[in-house]
């Protein structure tokens, strides 16, 4: 309809979107003094974020992944190494699969 | 949180290194996820160039993966960049959470850095500061190692894609998961984070089923840190 370059028009144009959600938070949060409450909050966000990121994403892997996201947690939390964690729920969850 | 520090906010050559070194393990599993998504793309008719160019201008794998199903002709145009938009609306709660970096930086540094920020440096940039972590240019490194590995992989998935073998039975496509469920896990702070992490979880798997889209993860993000603000400020 828009010729062979349609496609790529559209993916500027989602660029341009994605570019504003990445910027606009720190425009936004300069041009207003945040209060003690948005302050509390802002610091309550990451980890929340991952909590609602995480809960379907494990789920939705079925009990091998509910095993392997388990035991990903235990490690992390335990030995505090980001990378054996990790090891550990990829090797876990390959296992199940072979079982 | 770390506005109390003193010491001056830096952006360094040494801060790349630190936030590139940081990221190197996860970045690995995008090039995986990469070289997926740019399979993914030339089965669902994506030129070699549309498929480069949205890993480099786009940048954001979720949102690209939904767009590249959504991809047909005549193209959704609307679907796709409103798409695009609510998945990517996390970006905005993410960046201003930045702001103890950011605004201690010359704007075009800042703007710069942001436009390589993705959940996984933003995640790192975030533990950094609470760590302690004076300087900005952590993000910009983590942010372009995960480029260089994203771009690489989209590029050799397009190109090579239809000789891969299948990977999912070693547990590579676990390594996403593995990587947010580790990340989670160093953000706890004690059992004040419990309530809001079970009101994020809950109301994001209920918004997951019931709603469409991806909005779940800015519902439950949004409900279980307002709970904990609530709770904490009271």
């Amino acid at each position: 309809m828009f010729g062979e370059y349609q496609g790529v028009a559209v993916i500027a144009l989602m660029g341009l979107a994605t570019y504003a959600t990445r910027a606009g938070g720190f425009w936004l949060i300069q041009r207003m003094r945040p209060s003690r409450f948005l302050e509390v909050w802002l610091g309550q966000i990451p980890g929340a974020v991952f909590a609602a990121l995480c809960a379907p994403l494990v789920l939705n892997s079925g009990p091998a992944g509910w095993i392997a996201g388990l035991l990903t947690l235990a490690v992390a939390r335990l030995s505090g190494n980001f990378l054996a964690a990790m090891a550990t729920g990829v090797a876990a969850i390959a296992l199940l699969r072979l079982m | 949180m770390s506005e109390t520090n003193s010491t001056p906010v830096l952006f360094t050559r040494a801060g790349i290194a630190a936030g590139a070194l940081r990221t190197l393990p996860v970045a690995t599993g995008g090039l995986a996820f990469g070289v997926f998504y740019g399979f993914l793309a030339g089965q669902n008719g994506l030129t070699l160039l549309e498929t480069a160019l949205m890993s480099a201008w786009v940048f954001a794998g979720a949102s690209q993966f939904l767009s590249v199903e959504l991809w047909g002709d005549p193209l959704p145009v609307g679907a796709l960049i409103a798409t695009v938009l609510v998945i990517n609306a996390r970006h905005i709660l993410m960046g201003a959470t930045l702001g103890p970096w950011l605004k201690h930086i010359p704007p075009w540094k800042a703007y710069g850095s942001l436009y390589f920020m993705t959940d996984e440096s933003w995640g790192l940039s975030v533990a950094d500061i609470r760590n302690g972590g004076r300087d900005a240019a952590f993000l910009l490194g983590s942010g372009l190692t995960l480029f260089l590995f994203w771009n690489t992989g989209t590029i050799l998935g397009r190109i090579f894609g239809e000789m891969l073998p299948d990977l999912n039975r070693y547990g590579i496509d676990f390594l996403g998961t593995a990587f947010f469920v580790a990340l989670l896990a160093g953000f706890w702070r004690g059992r004040g984070d419990l309530i809001p992490w079970i009101v994020a979880a809950a109301v994001a798997l209920v918004m997951e089923r019931y709603v469409p889209g991806t909005w779940y993860i800015l519902g439950g993000a949004l409900a279980g840190s307002l709970v904990g603000a609530l709770r904490h400020v009271r």
